[in-house]
């Protein structure tokens, strides 16, 4: 129980918007431990970011929290105020955002723009303290410490995403989270960046919550992997535990369609259907009417998010039996 | 369908020939193909420097072929596939295309050769969110080059528009016609997109990272899409991506560019398990796999990508290869060389 670093349980959040109510996030729990890293994968609009923004407290004005709690370190944030909330940011919990070039203002120096955020958190005392703290970020990144008197626009997409990480890590912060961190990146450069980060993770015990669509870069930096549908969390549990064994039919579909340059070239399966409207989600599982194994309750009820086979979530009622064999 | 089309067309004079097929079955031929683009400076806006964004390329496709276009961003595979299609006007080379009557130079075609160029070949764009006119239906955009080419009357577009709209899997067609864009999905806006490419029955289609903006359980969809009318209609494409899974799943042979060059080419399945390059070594062992429990070595490559700004004449790839050697530097770009039957790269190491 206490070494968990962060419980989220029965979160639920809705947008206002003028066309009606949207669940963005439906009763979603989950734990993360000290030093783990988790991967929340699913497609756009299926809450991952809404749970990021939520962790955060940086919501925008129209979202709502219905009901739930998320403990930090023990720590209940959501009924923080906005003061006590942003000595929680940064140092104890810290984002690196999908748009590096919009996390970075473009007047001034990167360098600068770290040293704000730790004095914003009095962690140093004195000018040549603060150049050589970034001076270790920079190093830990692999960005040239001279760097750090230059602008945003004179590094390159790589680099910019390695002063983000540099900036969310100033702090020593207990868990980062990184929306799509690599997602604009070519393949060479998000290689070397997810590597660095799962090192430096390592190595300062941090936690991590990866948040992508993409289950092949989720595979490799995450202990443990949520299956995020339609705002709800459908299956949870560890990275080896999923892939090996996926329960929940959407998790099983997701990686059928997924193709691959390793091992023999295989037919992909199309899911039929769209991911559905938040406004108006299907009634029970949200999944059910794209779900290859609905039967009539599916529709009726939404089913319990259960801990089916040791520490391994789903929430259905059918879940698949059968080992992922690739397809 | 290509019936249709011809019967649609009957009284125009200018009446498409069959596609001719000779005993060579090449319906692309690409040669010392260049794009440069000019950097402007000072005053008077002199060009001081150039951008090489696709330098003196050579590949061919078969007929029926599709041939993946792969690179990082920055390596011309975009300007090649504008090229192709004459969106952009090449600064030198030849694009050889078994089309019409005879094989035509299409870097040289003006005025009404070209429009008729445009009748064979279309271009499927990344973003279906920009490539389609907010205002305007799906009915007028999908008909749109049939009107451009003058072909059919108002029911007979309809027609082809309901046709084609069955067959991306828009059904039933009449519930699509008269929407807008905004009322679509983008798996749909990309449907839409592909209709309009394929109504004019174009024989060949440089598709621009076709499927990169959508989810994945809707990408698989569109991918089958474009591969099951492929085989219907007998279409070519020029299919380029950043992805090489994508690119696996897609095409039957693939080509490696970077920095304006095609460093490796060859049967998809023989260049992924077989690459030759150290550029296509390090691009594939940078790939993530959906499997935890494999552990890939990183790949093995200096530095980062820069931009083709008047290169030295040396091997492009010099500054990042872990072969580099004296001949690399000291001669200029390789040429592309066959290896292994039909696997060709442009090393002087390998």
């Amino acid at each position: 129980m206490t070494d968990y670093l962060l419980k989220v349980e029965d979160l639920t959040m809705h947008y206002m918007t003028r066309t009606g109510e949207v669940s963005a996030v439906d009763n979603v729990s989950f734990a993360l431990r000290k030093g783990e890293s988790m991967g929340l994968v699913g497609e756009s609009g299926c809450g991952k970011t809404s749970i990021a923004a939520t962790l955060l407290k940086l919501l925008p004005e129209n979202a709502k929290v219905k009901s739930g709690k998320v403990l930090v370190n023990g720590t209940e944030l959501l009924s923080l105020s906005e003061e006590e909330m942003r000595s929680i940011r940064w140092k104890r919990i810290s984002m690196v955002f999908q748009a590096a070039m919009n996390s970075l203002n473009p007047v001034y120096k990167v360098g600068d723009q770290i040293i704000e955020a730790l004095e914003n958190h009095n962690m140093i005392s004195s000018n040549e303290e603060a150049r050589k703290r970034v001076e270790d970020l920079f190093l830990l990144v692999d960005l040239d410490p001279k760097m750090m008197d230059q602008y945003p626009h004179e590094y390159s997409g790589g680099m910019r995403q390695r002063a983000v990480i540099a900036m969310a890590m100033a702090c020593h912060p207990d868990l980062i989270i990184a929306d799509e961190p690599t997602t604009a990146l070519d393949v060479i450069v998000q290689d070397n960046l997810l590597r660095e980060m799962t090192a430096i993770q390592k190595k300062l015990g941090m936690s991590m919550i990866y948040i992508s669509h993409d289950i092949a870069v989720i595979a490799e930096v995450s202990d443990r992997i949520g299956v995020m549908y339609a705002g709800r969390l459908v299956e949870y549990g560890s990275a080896k535990q999923i892939f090996k064994r996926p329960l929940h039919p959407y998790t099983h579909g997701l990686m059928s369609t997924f193709p691959s340059i390793v091992g023999p070239k295989r037919e992909l399966k199309t899911m039929p259907g769209e991911p559905p409207d938040l406004i108006n989600p299907p009634s029970g599982c949200r999944f059910h009417p794209r779900c290859p194994k609905a039967q009539q309750i599916c529709s009726q009820q939404a089913p319990e998010f259960r801990d089916l086979s040791g520490d391994h979530y789903v929430g259905c009622y059918f879940p698949m039996e059968v080992t992922f064999d690739g397809g | 369908m290509a019936a249709k089309i011809s019967q649609m067309n009957i009284n125009n004079p200018e009446n498409r020939s069959a596609l001719i097929t000779e005993s060579d079955e090449t319906i692309v031929k690409v040669e010392g193909l260049k794009k440069l683009f000019p950097l402007t400076t000072g005053m008077f806006k002199r060009s001081t420097s150039f951008i090489h964004a696709v330098d003196d390329v050579d590949f061919y496709i078969r007929e029926g072929e599709s041939l993946g276009l792969v690179g990082e961003s920055g390596s011309g595979k975009t300007t090649v596939g504008k090229l192709l299609v004459r969106l952009l006007e090449p600064t030198n080379g030849h694009i050889r295309m078994l089309l019409d009557v005879a094989d035509q130079d299409i870097a040289r075609l003006r005025g009404r050769s070209l429009k008729r160029f445009r009748w064979h070949v279309q271009m499927i764009f990344q973003d279906p969110y920009e490539s389609l006119n907010p205002r305007r239906t799906i009915f007028d955009t999908v008909s749109e080059p049939l009107s451009v080419q003058g072909i059919g009357d108002i029911a007979q577009r309809e027609d082809r528009v309901a046709e084609l709209l069955t067959m991306v899997g828009l059904a039933p067609a009449e519930t699509f016609m008269f929407r807008f864009p905004h009322e679509l999905s983008g798996g749909q806006r990309q449907r839409i997109a592909i209709a309009r490419a394929l109504i004019v029955s174009p024989s060949f289609v440089v598709a621009d990272e076709p499927t990169s903006m959508l989810d994945v359980s809707i990408r698989t969809g569109v991918m089958n899409l474009m591969r099951d009318l492929a085989d219907q209609l007998g279409v070519t494409y020029l299919y380029i991506t950043h992805d090489l899974a994508v690119a696996r799943y897609m095409t039957e042979r693939l080509a490696v560019m970077y920095l304006g060059k095609i460093v490796e080419m060859g049967e998809t399945e023989d260049v992924l398990a077989n690459p030759l390059h150290p550029y296509t070594r390090a691009l594939l062992s940078a790939v993530p796999v959906p499997d935890p429990t494999l552990k890939r070595e990183p790949p093995n490559i200096k530095g980062s990508i820069a931009k083709a700004i008047d290169p030295i004449p040396r091997c492009r790839f010099y500054d990042r290869c872990p072969l580099a050697s004296r001949v690399c530097e000291d001669n200029d770009h390789p040429p592309l060389e066959e290896k292994g039957p039909d696997h060709w790269t442009a090393c002087y190491m390998v």
